[in-house]
């Protein structure tokens, strides 16, 4: 007779003293974790209900401006630093680590248009209402020096906008038409026009450099290549759209803010049908920015909330909003891609988490696991109806669920016109268009 | 094992193309590997590669070598490595490393770790969402691989008993055993007499450490057996059916005579559940915080121990019930009734799950073991058999036992324990998938009193048995599972750890409604509600958007944009269409002829005035 039985020794189990760690053998056979798939589904709703617990997006307000915040700029090489214009044509430089502004000056009379800072950091640029550009240092000026800009340049007209390029001593204004200056010259290497109108904004493309696009009050985009005197094509939407934002990673694709609450991502190669459309706005759209990752983007709207979107999705992930905020004007995604920040009508910078329930500081090796974990989880179970439902749930102000509901009842309507009116028609007289081709009007090259 | 050679064999051609298109300045490391490599001693790499060919295979080369879907995704981690270590690799002092490459895993381990059901193809759908599915698909599958490497962590062995040539194990009686085992095993042989309260139902802890018995006059106590530490020993003054641990060791529920009572482990009585009452057998279900109770009244009845709620009380309608076990793969329980069925419930369905004709008169017993696959029921008609859950609900093997068995019990390694009058048999399959074979029995033990109450202890090698002469210990070597999980039971915990535990478990409770045949249902697609949405979306949208839109032709310059042209594009398109579905539906004609014919009959002449 030959017999063994499990005997085990005490000692390889337990720990030895009480200042050890106690010991956790493991043994992975799926026969001794019934019920996985169960358990998991728990723990991810468990995770779910925990991010909307610890959905606390609003960090910080920054207030001093006299007036409504007009633009924003980052700091290319500091992440602490932040540049605001405002109506009055005052320029704030916030320190965000403090939360403090850090400078202050009287940069224009009237409006602060647009602001840029240079790439490498040392200076920045401002346009106003007061037809100058005007280049300023970064840091303030030493003691008893008095605070004026390194030059200034007296333009013939309105600049409504301006952007640095991202490479070269070169940047781009927009009014009447886009300019293209060399920081070391008065007049512009080039400017550019199609058609009469004012141009609202310009902005360069962060990979392809010497690519521009502009959006104009006459409805359209207008794509620019830097090293040719015209423009090279232009989209005509069926509204004015305020901004458009470049993918930081896609040198292609870029994003449109449109005055008919809608958000449209455009491929430069193909414009004649948006990539997406992304419409969840209750007002028209100010201000896009995309976030380092190109993943995602942050749009603020009139409305007085701004909404994060991914790229690949027509309806956005979050939604941020105060009691206090009023329209918002300019928003800016931070270069670590943790913060947004917006400026409004109501004076104030706000300071927000990109990612609403995220903890911030250090986490310790078990903490990032178990966020990685749940994470995961949440992912895996993202389409169960229940997880799904939680995720999702907004509270959202009166006026915008109200409006919301109303435009969705307008919307119903005009579909169920359609329909009826193809049902009612000869049968092939009336062409079903997709709702992105006819956001199009036409696209001219 | 396929890929390996080649790897060996494509590298060197490689290399000597090098050699002969460009004489580059050559490092001494790489001239002393070409040396050796030529021809200074070509025996060693040979005789290597031997050596590779009969190690067992990699599951990862033999899921290259089917032409699947998983087929390339293991491959694309191994790739670096390859491209690091060209061909035999070598270090500096010229020593060989004689294997290369990851470490072999045995194919059956990594199916013992695999999630995917291989059988099943994957549907067809669009190509970004089948890309996405096979890449899930292969990290399951490096997952397995990896889950079964750390097999080889697992520090113990299971246990087992051989007769000599020709010695049959059941001859072998417990005091042999115990003269046989080392001190601390036999110490796991005890016989508590108790034959003032018997007879006795027996119930373990999930962890193994605890025992907790209770005697039909009121008798209950409960011990931590290992080291006989004694924790409560009441009387209830009252009849015992049946009693239960619940999730830990500190709460004991015991099913009285007519109410179910609910005592600490010190012996306090914590609660009294009269909406339970003449409860027979009891059963807890800890993952989700159920005791399931079966009454005399012909009620199933859901408790939620974790807030005390009643989930669900289920009418059976077959009368008395006093025949109760779970599914501890799915948590459905099982009941026994005088019919001869076995009814599957789940809280959830007012209606059983399933019902299974089992025997011809009453059922006597059921048990279901640890992976869900095989249920043993015992009958009034005297037979044992032994049932597949999977689908068919088919029985597998029967025997006809002299006595009929009472009470059944699997083990955690799938030995199936039977208690017949005053003996108790044990048999034992192959393997822990494996059903166990009836035709002879591993071990026998004769108590002294009729069984009344049958357990293996989880993680040990032993088998409680309660009878009417009191409580025993019985050994049975390879019963138990050798390697616990520390997060999951683990019997050696502290008290700390214990209530770590308690509030994770707490926390993953699982809901009562997520009880059904499939615990794996919830990760897979539903398709039903699906197509019902789609259905659905068809009807709201009254188009169907996914429809291609009618050929257009494009617009071509030099002239070639006539109307005559457009119109014959126009034409060609729907004429391949048109040509594609007949096609489509003469490949499908035939296999509707064959389906027509009559299966398996032959052929006859009357056949023709068939209509």
């Amino acid at each position: 007779m030959k017999v063994k039985m499990l005997s085990r020794n005490p000692d390889s189990y337990v720990r030895e003293t009480k200042l050890d760690l106690q010991r956790v053998p493991r043994n992975y056979d799926p026969t001794l974790h019934p019920f996985e798939v169960p358990r998991e589904y728990v723990r991810a709703l468990n995770a779910t209900k925990l991010e909307r617990v610890f959905a606390k997006p609003f960090l910080a307000s920054l207030d001093g401006h006299r007036d409504g915040v007009s633009c924003l700029a980052k700091h290319p090489k500091s992440l602490a630093t932040v540049l605001s214009g405002a109506c009055d044509g005052e320029v704030r430089i916030w320190n965000l680590t403090k939360r403090k502004c850090i400078r202050m000056i009287q940069a224009h009379e009237g409006f602060v248009r647009g602001i840029c800072t240079r790439f490498c950091g040392t200076s920045f640029f401002t346009v106003g209402d007061d037809k100058t550009v005007k280049q300023w240092k970064m840091d303030g000026p030493s003691y008893g020096e008095e605070e004026e800009p390194l030059h200034t340049i007296l333009g013939k007209t309105v600049y409504t906008g301006i952007d640095h390029h991202w490479k070269e001593a070169v940047f781009a204004t927009c009014g009447q038409q886009v300019d293209i200056w060399d920081e070391q010259r008065t007049s512009p290497i080039c400017s550019m026009t199609w058609g009469f109108d004012s141009i609202s904004s310009v902005k360069f493309n962060p990979i392809e450099t010497f690519l521009l696009g502009s959006c104009a009050s006459d409805r359209n985009i207008v794509l620019y290549d830097m090293r040719q005197a015209t423009p090279l094509k232009k989209v005509i939407l069926d509204m004015r759209t305020n901004t458009i934002c470049w993918n930081p990673m896609e040198a292609f694709i870029f994003t449109a803010a449109n005055e008919d609450y809608n958000l449209y991502t455009f491929d430069m190669r193909a414009l004649d049908t948006p990539v997406m459309i992304h419409m969840d706005h209750v007002s028209a759209v100010l201000d896009v920015d995309y976030s380092p990752t190109g993943k995602d983007f942050v749009s603020a709207s009139f409305d007085k909330s701004i909404r994060i979107f991914p790229v690949d999705r027509s309806r956005s992930r979050e939604v941020y909003h105060t009691k206090r905020m009023q329209h918002v004007i300019c928003v800016k995604w931070t270069s670590d891609s943790k913060y947004i920040m917006c400026g409004s009508d109501e004076m104030n910078i706000r300071l927000w988490k990109a990612n609403a329930s995220e903890k911030l500081g250090v986490l310790t090796s078990r903490e990032k696991a178990a966020t990685d974990y749940n994470q995961r989880l949440k992912e895996k179970f993202q389409h169960h109806p229940h997880i799904k439902r939680i995720s999702r749930h907004r509270h959202l102000p009166k006026s915008i669920y109200s409006q919301i509901q109303e435009q969705r009842i307008m919307k119903e309507a005009r579909r169920r016109k359609e329909l009826n009116r193809i049902k009612h028609s000869k049968p092939g007289s009336v062409q079903r268009v997709s709702e992105k081709k006819k956001r199009v009007v036409a696209v001219v090259k | 094992m396929e890929t390996v050679p080649k790897l060996g064999n494509n590298v060197p051609p490689k290399k000597d193309k090098l050699q002969g298109k460009k004489k580059k300045p050559r490092r001494y490391w790489e001239e002393e590997t070409t040396q050796t490599a030529a021809g200074a001693s070509p025996g060693p790499p040979r005789k290597r590669k031997r050596n590779r060919e009969l190690r067992p295979q990699k599951p990862k080369n033999t899921h290259s070598t089917k032409k699947s879907r998983i087929s390339k995704k293991p491959q694309v981690p191994k790739k670096p490595r390859e491209r690091r270590s060209p061909g035999p690799q070598r270090s500096l002092s010229g020593a060989q490393d004689p294997f290369t490459g990851p470490a072999p895993v045995p194919v059956e381990v990594v199916q013992k770790f695999c999630r995917i059901d291989k059988s099943k193809k994957l549907p067809r759908s669009e190509t970004k969402i089948r890309s996405r599915l096979e890449a899930a698909e292969a990290q399951e599958e490096e997952i397995s691989v990896k889950a079964a490497r750390s097999e080889l962590l697992l520090a113990e062995e299971p246990g087992f008993l051989e007769g000599e040539d020709g010695e049959d194990t059941a001859k072998i009686c417990q005091a042999d055993i115990v003269e046989a085992v080392d001190i601390a095993s036999a110490a796991k042989h005890f016989d508590l007499n108790l034959r003032q309260f018997g007879p006795y139902r027996l119930n373990y802890s999930r962890t193994g450490r605890h025992l907790a018995f209770g005697g039909r006059r009121g008798h209950v106590a409960a011990l931590d057996w290992v080291t006989k530490k004694l924790m409560c020993e009441i009387n209830v003054m009252e009849a015992v059916r049946d009693i239960r641990f619940l999730h830990s060791e500190a709460l004991l529920a015991v099913a009285q005579n007519r109410w179910l009572h609910i005592y600490d482990n010190q012996g306090i009585e914590l609660h009294c559940i009269r909406r339970c009452d003449r409860i027979t057998q009891l059963e807890f279900l800890p993952f989700h915080f159920l005791l399931a109770t079966a009454s005399e009244t012909g009620f199933l009845t859901y408790l939620d121990v974790s807030v005390g709620k009643i989930v669900a009380a289920l009418n059976a309608r077959a009368g008395r019930l006093n025949i109760m076990t779970q599914n501890p793969y799915n948590a459905v329980i099982h009941l026994g009734h005088s019919n001869g069925t076995v009814s599957l419930w789940s809280p959830a369905m007012k209606e059983p799950l399933a019902k299974i004709l089992c025997h011809r008169g009453g059922v006597r017993a059921v048990a279901v073991d640890s992976t869900g696959t095989h249920m043993a029921t015992s009958g009034l008609d005297h037979q044992l058999k032994i049932f597949d859950l999977r689908g068919t609900f088919q029985p597998l093997s029967a025997r006809t036992l002299p006595q009929g068995a009472g009470h059944l019990a699997f083990s955690q390694r799938g030995l199936l324990a039977a208690g017949m009058g005053d003996v108790v048999n044990i048999w034992a399959g192959q393997g822990k998938a494996s059903p166990p074979s009836l035709e002879q029995p591993y071990l026998t033990h004769r108590l002294s009193g009729h069984v009344h109450g049958l357990q293996f202890c989880p993680f040990e090698d032993v088998l409680g048995v309660g009878h009417s002469g009191g409580i025993t210990s019985m050994l049975v070597p390879g019963a138990a599972e050798p390697n616990f999980d520390g997060l999951e039971s683990n019997p050696y915990r502290s008290r700390k750890q214990r209530q770590e535990w308690e509030v994770k478990a707490l926390l993953e409770k699982v809901p009562a409604e997520l009880i059904c045949l499939d615990p794996r249902a919830l990760a897979e697609v539903d398709v039903i509600s699906l197509e019902q949405e789609e259905k659905e979306r068809l009807e709201r949208l009254g188009y169907d958007p996914d429809t291609k839109p009618p050929f257009q032709p494009k617009p071509k310059q030099k002239g070639r944009s006539s109307t005559a042209s457009l119109v014959k594009r126009k034409r060609k398109v729907m004429d391949e269409e048109h040509r594609d579905k007949v096609r489509q539906s003469l490949e499908q004609q035939p296999q509707k002829q064959e389906k027509a014919k009559p299966m398996g009959a032959r052929p006859s002449a009357l056949d023709r005035f068939v209509r």
